[in-house]
């Protein structure tokens, strides 16, 4: 796959159809590969795609597209998703950008990995059902379905919606991916059992604001949480008040433009599940206001953006969670 | 001296000013009975109001918020409520599934002329929120006195 992909962002570039290729090199170590801009052929020599590579690259778009010439990027099923959400939102230049999709079969969690005892970790292959991981130890083999990420596991779609040409098969939209289930299962709580939860979950956030940054649909030129004004800007939560709005108004930000593609949640240094919240309103606006996924279609309109005379009142909370 | 122990909730009423600001004036100007415990905040169009001015009142020590606007249709803009309602159904589940309890955040469509439905309500969400007591989950304590 890498080979291939190489070969065809040298002949692009070589060509004059694009003058910088995004992609992913390799970082500190094997097992976090960074998106990198790579600007000639020889520094395409350094450009890496294996399993790790599970960042979304549609964001850095924003930047690229207001320089001159076109960028070539590989974006998977998720990421074009965030890519048509940007587009939609007039964030990026189309004319700008080149597209290659790129099939996903679901990245690897590295802390999965870790918890099955794998150390010294220098390289990945995907074989069949299994991944074989090169270590400093030997090779070691691990079932595909105990190391993918979470979103992979209930991978909402592995059709890329937006691309110029595709290597490898394009896949399909899984309607049955059961994403919401841990949704559900909070929803059964108590409102009691579903406080402590959260607590236990929020109280660990630093306030790194590593989920607003790499958010593809956070991406204001001036964010709420940067007015100096505010008494909330650049600086760890006080309170548990804090720590409830940051979380409250990050996802509420987002609603109805998150393609959930699950960046927050892996990029979370204290592994708090924010995907949990961007789903609820997902779920919610889907049963609310009909079925809509962010992302699918490019110029879409959002549910918080529009309404219909016959939309549900806000009561319908308290009736929902007393019919339980 | 005697310490009045009991609990007195604060509410905050956010209240459009075409129709529900209009309609508190008329409960005022008929002498409808509602509790002073109720602070009204007026706000150009229920749409005015965006998630964090309800976080913030809890912060500063609402016990309650309660938003008024033009009924469905009514809006003086033609369809500020429209986005607002579908905006606070969104906010209130959230606070419903992050574990805070859903009566303390209200909406309510009251019109200029219905001075005796904006005394009314006032009364039973004053009443729902003494049975509830203190904001506790929403609380920030260094505004706390």
């Amino acid at each position: 796959m890498q080979e291939v992909m190489v070969k065809r962002a040298s002949e692009l570039m070589a060509d004059g159809t694009v003058v910088r290729v995004l992609g992913w090199k390799n970082g500190e170590f094997a097992y976090d590969p960074t998106p990198a801009v790579f600007e000639s052929a020889e520094a395409l020599n350094t450009f890496v795609y294996n399993d790790f590579c599970s960042s979304n690259l549609s964001k850095y778009l924003i930047a690229l597209s207001k320089k001159d010439g076109k960028t070539l990027v590989f974006l998977k099923p998720c990421d074009s998703y965030s890519f048509n959400q940007l587009l939609t939102e007039h964030r990026i230049d189309r004319e700008k950008v080149y597209i290659i999709g790129i099939e996903c079969s679901g990245k690897v969690d590295e802390a999965k990995l870790r918890e099955a005892g794998c150390e010294g970790i220098l390289g990945i292959k995907s074989e069949g059902d299994n991944f074989v991981v090169e270590t400093l130890y030997g090779d070691k083999t691990f079932a595909k379905a105990d190391c993918l990420s979470e979103r992979c596991t209930t991978c909402k779609s592995r059709k890329v919606v937006a691309y110029d040409e595709m290597i490898g098969e394009n896949g399909e939209v899984n309607s049955e991916c059961g994403r919401f289930d841990q949704v559900a299962e909070l929803e059964a709580m108590t409102p009691d059992e579903r406080y402590e939860f959260w607590r236990g979950e929020l109280s660990r956030c630093i306030r790194c604001n590593a989920c607003r940054n790499i958010c593809p649909a956070c991406s204001c030129e001036k964010c709420v949480f940067d007015n100096p004004n505010s008494g909330i800007a650049q600086k760890a939560a006080a309170d548990s008040f804090e720590e409830n709005m940051f979380h409250i108004i990050r996802a509420f930000h987002v609603a109805g433009r998150c393609t959930d593609c699950g960046e927050c949640s892996r990029v979370c240094p204290q592994h708090i599940p924010l995907h949990l919240l961007n789903r609820k309103f997902i779920k919610d606006m889907n049963e609310c206001y009909g079925e809509y996924q962010a992302g699918e279609e490019a110029g879409s309109r959002a549910p918080l953006v529009s309404f219909t005379q016959e939309d549900c009142e806000p009561s319908i909370v308290y009736e929902r969670e007393a019919s339980k | 001296m005697q310490v009045n122990n009991e609990f007195k909730p604060k509410i905050v009423a956010f209240c459009c000013n075409w129709c529900s600001y209009a309609g508190a004036d008329l409960a005022g100007t008929n002498r409808a009975n509602y509790p002073a415990d109720v602070k009204i905040i007026r706000v150009p169009c229920s749409c005015r109001v965006n998630p964090m001015f309800i976080l913030r009142a809890f912060q500063r020590g609402a016990d309650g918020v309660i938003l008024c606007g033009c009924h469905p249709g009514d809006c003086h803009y033609t369809t500020g409520n429209y986005y607002a309602r579908r905006r606070m159904t969104m906010l209130f589940s959230m606070l419903n599934y992050l574990g805070i309890e859903k009566e303390r955040t209200r909406v309510e469509w009251v019109s200029a002329a219905e001075g005796a439905k904006f005394a009314a309500t006032m009364n039973e969400f004053v009443e729902t929120i003494t049975k509830l007591g203190e904001n506790k989950r929403l609380e920030d304590l260094r505004c706390k006195k």
